[in-house]
């Protein structure tokens, strides 16, 4: 026989339950908060105009984030316009053409496993591949590699990469890579397949499909999982430190084999100096980052509120 | 019955749909009295999922320029069939076929079979509305721009032509460049209808399309497929009798996989030889 339950009991378990599910989340929003308050407490006076535009100096009332600023934007970029297209052809490649099998299943599930591979890992294969390339053209440019052009033009390109924002870059396209991949894979199994069916039926050929109806349902998608990896982009630091990011530069990069700093490591810097100037301005480079993500991960948000229609 | 070559052509002289058929059809023991030629010739055709047997050695023609209906439980083939007719199954890895299906002569089932011609010839529309989220006018002209280049005013022409011959052009003209997914469920069908006409096919198939829609768009549906039965080999899958015998010229019973009969509508639904068919379409089971 059942025996009945308590309605007293089973109302306490409710109230236990949510009395612990309301904690673990204010214990997030109060670190949350406290970290950001602390932060903008220390760094918004020495945040301005001059803080922007102005190279690194050993004195911090004077030093700026100009170089770190621009390094970030440069590898981002450069980041940006290798993954993205790698990864969403790889993602079309995988769920609009390839046939399910043995193969596909041993792709994916490495996808999966890249995804949580430690960036530093990343950090030693860009090394090797890029900034060193396996020591095929000898240890630099100068010694087995070579150059084309000058030094300060815009076109200048050498190989092996070196510790160059191209080969930063690069190192960064592997990170995201696998969470491009995944992201843009989502997005278009969450495509009805009956808009593909109903393509085919017109005598779409399956490219035709992709780039008449599935991609363009999908882009929503892809553009939400694309905005937020590269937000993981922006604050990446350890890999850029294994491919040799410089923590003193006093220019903006000129071109794609110019030495180059980024705000994750420039703030690092100068929280690791005893001065506490330094802890201010270190502040105010972490609220710049922060803003930059925040204004990214806004974009991310806007898309799928406003261009996401609806599908049936 | 012999195999037909010549593609149907609208406007031929031989009555083609509606009561006159069927009273011609009618008369007791009498041979077909209309030359109809066949548009699909099947033959021994069997097909399997894997090891799974979907469908078990038919033998049927569907005439040109008539509706044929599919009438069957769930579950006894006769929506795989009809995706064996444009390929459809195709996008399925495990689904094969033998025997013969011809249209209009040539094999569908050949290996090197042009799928994008043959989805051309045959057009589709499916169970639920699937338009595309785009407007009105895109979902239309999307069929004609995958095959050829049109000027702007030969699309415009040719997207209010299959509007109006979908019926429906009235209700749309007013907002071509709306979305498609804004409209009824009755006007999205009819939307994706006229996106199969937009092609220019010579079969229309039908997958239960009515199924998702209320009494009243389902009248809308039918009416439209008895005036599109002027032009096109209709072949329409419908668990809905009273539709069957409504809109059809033929109908072809299948139970199990297998063609258990078929012949002119009148006939399997007043004087059926078989007593499983009786049963279905008396409404004893299924």
């Amino acid at each position: 026989m059942a025996t009945p339950r308590s309605t007293a009991t089973r109302l306490l378990t409710n109230r236990a339950f949510l009395a612990v599910c309301l904690l673990a989340t204010n214990v997030a929003v109060v670190v949350l908060a406290v970290l950001l308050i602390s932060i903008l407490w220390q760094g918004l006076g020495s945040l301005n105009w001059n803080f922007l535009t102005h190279a690194a100096s050993r004195k911090p009332a004077e030093a700026g984030i100009l170089a770190p600023l621009w390094g970030s934007v440069w590898v981002c970029t450069i980041c940006g316009l290798v993954a993205l297209p790698l990864g969403i052809g790889t993602a079309i490649y995988l769920e609009e053409f390839a046939r399910k099998g043995r193969f596909t299943r041993i792709v994916q599930t490495n996808i999966m496993n890249l995804a949580g591979v430690p960036s530093i890992v990343y950090g030693i294969l860009g090394l090797t591949a890029f900034a060193r390339m396996f020591g095929a053209f000898g240890t630099s440019a100068e010694d087995g590699g070579f150059a084309i052009g000058n030094e300060e033009s815009l076109l200048y390109f050498k190989l092996p990469f070196g510790s160059s924002v191209l080969a930063g870059g690069l190192t960064l396209m592997l990170v995201i890579l696998p969470i491009v991949i995944i992201a843009t894979q989502e997005a278009l199994r969450s495509v009805p397949k009956s808009l593909r069916s109903g393509a085919l039926a017109l005598g779409a050929t399956p490219w035709q499909t992709v780039w008449g109806i599935t991609l363009p349902a999908a882009i929503p998608g892809i553009m939400t999982g694309a905005i937020l990896a590269m937000s993981r982009a922006i604050g990446e630091s350890a890999p850029l430190l294994v491919v040799g990011a410089v923590l003193f530069v006093l220019n903006a990069p000129e071109n794609l084999m110019s030495d180059f700093a980024v705000l994750p490591l420039q703030i690092f810097n100068w929280a690791g100096r005893p001065q506490d100037e330094f802890h201010a301005i270190a502040a105010s480079a972490i609220i710049v980052q922060l803003v930059a993500l925040l204004a990214f991960n806004g974009i991310a948000v806007f898309i799928r509120q406003k261009l996401q229609k609806p599908l049936q | 019955m012999q195999i037909e070559s010549t593609p149907p052509s609208p406007g031929t002289g031989a009555p083609q749909h509606g009561q006159h058929v069927r009273q011609f059809m009618a008369v007791p023991g009498a041979p077909s009295p209309v030359a109809t030629p066949t548009a699909i010739a099947v033959r021994g055709f069997s097909s399997w999922y894997g090891s799974f047997q979907a469908l078990k050695s038919l033998d049927l023609d569907i005439p040109s320029q008539q509706v044929t209906a599919f009438i069957g439980p769930s579950g006894c083939g006769k929506s795989t069939f009809l995706r064996w007719i444009n390929r459809m199954n195709d996008t399925i890895p495990s689904a094969r076929a033998e025997g013969s299906l011809q249209l209009n002569g040539v094999d569908l089932l050949e290996k090197n079979l042009d799928v994008v011609d043959l989805r051309r010839r045959v057009g589709m529309v499916f169970q639920k509305p699937n338009p595309f989220p785009k407007s009105i006018y895109d979902n239309v002209a999307f069929g004609p721009r995958l095959h050829k280049h049109y000027t702007r005013a030969e699309l415009d022409e040719l997207v209010e032509q299959s509007l109006r011959q979908a019926s429906i052009w009235n209700e749309v003209k007013d907002r071509l460049q709306a979305s498609a997914l804004g409209l009824s469920g009755g006007q999205q069908q009819r939307v994706c209808i006229a996106r199969a006409i937009a092609i220019g096919p010579e079969v229309m198939l039908m997958d239960e399309p009515c199924s998702a829609l209320d009494p009243k768009s389902t009248l809308a549906i039918e009416e439209l497929i008895e005036t599109l039965a002027d032009r096109y080999t209709i072949v329409i899958v419908t668990h809905n009798m009273q539709q069957a015998a409504r809109v059809s010229d033929q109908t072809a019973f299948f139970f199990e996989g297998r063609l258990i009969e078929s012949g002119s509508t009148e006939d399997i639904f007043t004087k059926p030889k078989n007593k499983q068919t009786e049963d279905y379409v008396t409404g004893r089971f299924g």
